[in-house]
């Protein structure tokens, strides 16, 4: 372990540390622009040189592995020149026009020329003017502003996995563009927003839009999939401006998706904002007594057996809990979470968590997906997976479609009665699992929701059982695509038969009421027979054919708790209000459990808090990733010979915020081609759009 | 003055074959087989005894160099890189030994390879030498055939593979680490070091680059003697080098002298002197494009060796020698270079970036004059912060002609800013 000194203070650092970060170690900072941790180490922006004693010219610290003895000297009057030239020369020909660019207060650039520029420029030339580049509807460019720091070009090779970023000519003629300024071909482009030290990269969609200094800063948590990436909303007045990443290094580190950044502008449109009633054929806006008084009217005559529920991939746990609870004082005890029909077992915990957490997965050195593609469901997963292939040499073998994850994986086909042969050791994998030093299995929703989902479940158990486990590692794990489901299984909200058993019934007659909470992705005809009342945020799928609408409050405007895959308990917060008549969703209950059913017992959003507790003790503790009892689940049967139909078929648009978003709907039409899109770039995308 | 038995490149004007046949009529592989029987050891201390120093322009100690190589493979692949990218203006002298003399160079990649236990050498080859490129590759072609280099070169039982690579002309492939992307396919920008090409070159295997000129003059070193080499020019700066001698001379050539050679000596023997004489002389870039211009009265003494020529705050460099007479406009000389600079700046770097193209701007105004005298301190400072804040040399090399250029000849640029204004008034 090197031991060197920096400005007097001694410090013993870790091998392959850096001066820069040894730096950081003692509490001296060093102004860089180029260096980004998770990135590789560039070097060229020359704004972190440090003075090394015996070294002829100052070195660059980010780029300096700490060497025993080195003696490092940050505030010599030479760093200081040094730190003004490259200063200086990084503004000569950056256009300075502050006033007008979206980075202004948030820029690096500006933030550091306050501690090292000059007042007035010495450099009497004509300034740069680049041309501008296109890079799609998501990132907006004013190329003129570029300090070629190479930050979007590294990211989008290494973290995002596509070569779709580079330099093009040499000296001060270089520019950074997109491969033939096509789009960026990658579902967490938006990074590089983040990543630009100065304006050049900046959201488009935000442009102009608002001042960072008038935004107020929320921090909250994305429910876009059920990674839950730490989040923070930028809201001005009434209104959210722009999503962006908090760090969490155990789920999302620094980067969110495409999809998490830019369905804000879904919030704003298509929003239920007063509650409606249909008379004959129409729906017509009414009040919130109207509404109740026409639900007590809809369900005179039901029987409690005859109601059902369903909720949405939305759904936080306290409405969850409190839509429960009014069924159940309506006798009501058919809920269901799993909308999209995936065959999970809810006794076993560890059955349907990504047992250990991300950070945790990490250490694995083979990794088994069955029927997952992770690129699509769980974006942040497949970048922490491609990490793991990079860095570690992590080995990938994909049981499923053969789809590009930007990183490589050995394809077994999609047959899933191979895993009949894995737990009986007849496949080679066995052996291959067995010698791995951490194996371990991940299954998605698309392996689930073939109607067989039972038996593949127990052909899993049986593979992780038999050849993955290790002392305390657990090698399974499930991947999920919504953020409501951990929380929906740890509730207990499913039924025989899931929701095609409800969906029949109604078709039967035999349900003759059903409460649908903000589930969209099934096709709400088969409710056209039953009494149908929707709480949700979206003029979306699940409002056709309801006969009563409650508009309720999405993720960005209620605190609610949210279980991700690992099973790690977070909450969003309320960053603006609901519109118009909107109120939080636990809220509808308890209020419309007075005039159906029996009032709920709880007044206050803790007094809910402490019920959910008490349901699911989980749910006490913030932020940590549980352990789960490793016990059987599944239920041996057959495996169909079908292959896996696409979970996801359009990653962009997975949820009734996604599907009002124009953004998205940009994205969606510039990637894969759409309406207005580009057919041509359909092509070969890599991920099933 | 150089004795002709001392000379290394015998075919250093093409006047006889380059080919095997000629070359071994030369001494070319002579014996190589007992050299390289003589072990790694006994061939790299030879070449520290040598004192050869690098002749692509730093002048690091050549067997030092190899020595850093790892003794012992630990899995990967060692190479051996040639630089042949030679870009450098005024410099024309691996072209020379490539195209009249390549079987030296080929010899000196086995021996040297062999030395730092490499598989392979990449000759790096500038783009523009199409000519020399062929040359070099037929050349190869005949020592496959003869069984000099590929499997068992020489019956020495040491299998060795020599490649030519084409680059495409840009000069900063020329700097090693550059050269290194650059053949391995990608943008020729230089690395970062460390890790130093030893212990990560190229495709992430320890290499060693070396010029054209260090590596041919290699089998010579060890067939005469490391003490031969060493005792010919001055201390620290031993042994013979190829001068090129361009510009305002009578005779411009390339010539193989002992190193120390006095500058004034070098151009009167063997390029004909300075057009109209001695006395006509205005200034010389004496090591090519990148080192500063020294003025007539330094060039009267000084020695042509790597120290001499750093104490007049100079240096050798690739000993491109361009000798410019009085009717040269040193300030749209410098200009020029400080242009040539700006176009081959890689880009990856701020202060070369940006910097090159400020100085060539302010210079291309100093021409004619149209500046403050306070830009030319500017100017200055603006060299002093590229120099040493680079990721490669050629920010320093781009910031030391100006700083020569103002070191001797200011009063003739402050001339020329009150001319110009003088002009102005009067307008």
């Amino acid at each position: 372990m090197p031991t060197l000194t920096i400005d007097g203070q001694e410090i013993t650092v870790e091998p392959g540390t850096t001066v820069l970060q040894a730096c950081e170690d003692v509490g001296v900072e060093i102004p860089r622009f180029c260096y980004h941790e998770r990135l590789s180490i560039a070097g060229n922006c020359r704004m972190c040189l440090v003075e090394m004693e015996r070294a002829p010219k100052p070195i660059a610290s980010c780029a300096m592995p700490a060497g025993d003895g080195m003696v490092i000297h940050t505030n010599t009057e030479s760093v200081k020149k040094a730190r003004e030239g490259v200063m200086e020369f990084l503004l000569i020909n950056h256009p300075l026009d502050c006033p007008i660019c979206d980075q202004g207060g948030e820029c690096d650039l500006q933030d550091q020329s306050m501690a090292f520029g000059r007042d007035v420029s010495r450099y009497d030339e004509n300034k740069r003017a680049v041309a501008d580049k296109d890079m799609g509807p998501l990132i907006g460019t004013i190329m003129t502003r570029c300090i070629h720091c190479t930050r979007c070009i590294r990211f989008t090779e290494e973290v995002a996995g596509v070569p779709d970023m580079g330099a093009l000519y040499r000296g001060e003629n270089m520019q950074i563009t997109s491969y033939l300024e096509k789009v960026v071909d990658s579902e967490v482009s938006g990074n590089v927003i983040d990543l630009c030290p100065v304006g050049a990269l900046t959201s488009k969609p935000y442009a102009f839009t608002a001042r960072s200094w008038e935004l107020s800063k929320t921090e909250s948590i994305d429910v876009m999939d059920a990674v839950g990436s730490n989040i923070r909303v930028d809201a001005r007045g009434n209104a959210v401006m722009r999503i962006l990443p908090r760090l969490h290094d155990g789920v999302n580190e620094e980067w969110i998706s495409d999809k998490t950044r830019f369905c804000y502008d879904g919030l704003k449109k298509r929003r239920l904002d007063r509650p409606y009633v249909r008379k004959g054929k129409k729906l017509v806006a009414a009040s919130w007594n109207e509404a109740f008084t026409a639900i007590q009217k809809g369900l005179k005559g039901i029987d409690g057996k005859a109601i059902a529920g369903i909720a949405g991939d939305l759904a936080d746990m306290e409405s969850m809990y409190a839509f429960k609870d009014l069924l159940a004082g309506l006798g009501a005890s058919r809920v269901e979470c799993r909308a999209d029909g995936a065959d999970i077992d809810p006794s076993n915990r560890a059955a349907y968590l990504l047992n250990g957490g991300f950070e945790a997965l990490e250490d694995a050195d083979l990794v088994v997906l069955v029927g997952c593609n992770p690129r699509n469901e769980a974006t942040l997963l497949n970048v922490r997976l491609r990490k793991m292939v990079r860095h570690q040499g992590t080995r990938v073998v994909n049981i499923g479609n053969a789809v590009d994850l930007t990183y490589k994986t050995d394809e077994l086909g999609d047959n899933l009665r191979l895993l009949g042969d894995i737990a009986d050791g007849t496949h080679p994998l066995a052996a291959e699992l067995r010698a791995a030093k951490k194996p371990v299995l991940l299954v998605g929703q698309g392996a689930l929701t073939r109607g067989d989902g039972a038996a593949v479940l127990a052909a899993v158990y049986a593979i992780a059982d038999g050849y993955c486990q290790r002392d305390g590692w657990v090698g399974y794990g499930m991947v999920h695509a919504a953020a409501a489901r951990v929380g929906g299984l740890d509730l207990g909200l499913t039924t025989k038969g899931g929701i095609d058993a409800i969906l029949d019934d109604v078709e039967a007659g035999k349900v003759s009421a059903v409460f649908n909470l903000g589930a969209d992705e099934f096709d709400s005809s088969a409710l056209a027979n039953a009494f149908t009342v929707y709480i949700g945020t979206h003029g979306d799928e699940g409002v056709r054919n309801a006969d009563v609408i409650l508009p309720a409050a999405a993720y960005s405007e209620k605190s609610g708790t949210y279980i991700n895959m690992e099973g790690r308990v977070q909450r969003t917060a309320r960053a603006v209000f609901p519109p118009g008549d909107a109120r939080e969703d636990w809220k509808i209950f308890r209020a419309l459990s007075e005039v159906i059913g029996t009032r709920l017992p709880y007044d206050t959003l803790e007094a809910l808090r402490a019920a959910l507790v008490k349901a699911v003790p989980a749910t006490q503790t913030l932020d940590a990733v549980p352990s789960a009892d490793w016990k059987p689940f599944g239920k041996l049967g057959a495996i169909k010979e079908a292959g896996v139909a696409p979970y996801c078929d359009n990653l962009y648009m997975t949820n009734p915020i996604t599907r009002a978003s124009d953004i998205l709907a940009d994205v969606v039409a510039a990637r894969f081609g759409g309406a207005d899109g580009d057919a041509e770039q359909s092509g070969e995308t890599g991920t099933n759009g | 003055m150089l004795k002709d038995q001392d000379r290394i490149f015998t075919n250093l004007y093409g006047v006889h074959d380059w080919g095997l046949k000629g070359a071994t009529a030369r001494g070319d592989w002579d014996g190589t087989k007992d050299l390289l029987a003589k072990g790694r050891d006994w061939i790299i201390d030879e070449m520290k005894t040598s004192g050869l120093r690098g002749r692509g322009g730093a002048g690091f100690p050549t067997g030092l160099k190899w020595s850093f190589m790892p003794k012992e493979s630990d899995g990967r692949p060692s190479y051996l890189v040639v630089n042949a990218d030679e870009g450098e203006p005024g410099t024309c002298k691996d072209r020379d030994i490539m195209r009249h003399d390549p079987h030296k160079l080929i010899e000196g990649c086995l021996i040297a390879g062999f030395a730092m236990n490499a598989v392979a050498a990449y000759i790096y080859i500038r783009g523009e030498f199409h000519h020399e490129g062929n040359v070099l590759e037929a050349a190869i072609d005949e020592a496959y055939d003869k069984g000099l280099i590929g499997k068992n070169a020489c019956g020495s039982g040491y299998d060795f593979d020599v490649y030519v690579h084409r680059g495409a002309g840009a000069y900063i492939c020329g700097e090693e680490t550059a050269l290194i992307e650059s053949l391995e396919g990608k943008k020729g920008q230089p690395r970062l070091k460390p890790p130093f090409p030893a212990n990560v070159g190229v495709w992430g295997c320890p290499t060693t680059v070396n010029n054209v000129e260090s590596i041919a003059v290699a089998p010579t070193i060890l067939r005469r003697g490391g003490a031969w080499f060493a005792g010919l020019g001055r201390e620290n700066n031993t042994g013979t080098k190829i001068f090129c001698i361009s510009g305002h001379v009578n005779t411009p050539c390339n010539v193989e002298e002992e190193m120390g050679i006095p500058l004034k000596e070098l151009i009167e023997k063997h390029a004909g002197g300075v057009r109209g004489g001695w006395d006509n002389l205005l200034a010389v870039i004496p090591g090519g494009s990148s080192v500063p211009v020294i003025p007539k009265s330094v060039c009267d003494t000084v020695l042509m060796d790597f120290d001499s020529l750093r104490e007049v705050q100079s240096g050798l460099g690739t000993a491109g020698v361009i000798v410019m007479d009085k009717s040269t406009d040193i300030v749209k000389a410098i200009a020029r270079l400080s242009a040539f600079y700006k176009h081959e700046s890689c880009g990856q770097c701020t202060p070369c970036r940006e910097g090159t193209g400020w100085m060539w701007r302010v210079m291309e105004r100093l021409v004619v004059g149209n500046a403050r005298v306070e830009e030319i301190d500017l100017l200055l400072e603006v060299t002093k912060q590229i120099e040493g804040h680079t990721i490669c040399a050629l920010g320093d090399a781009a910031a030391w002609p100006i700083q020569g250029l103002m070191r001797h000849f200011r009063p003739e640029v402050e001339a020329r800013i009150a001319n110009y204004n003088q002009l102005q008034a009067a307008e």
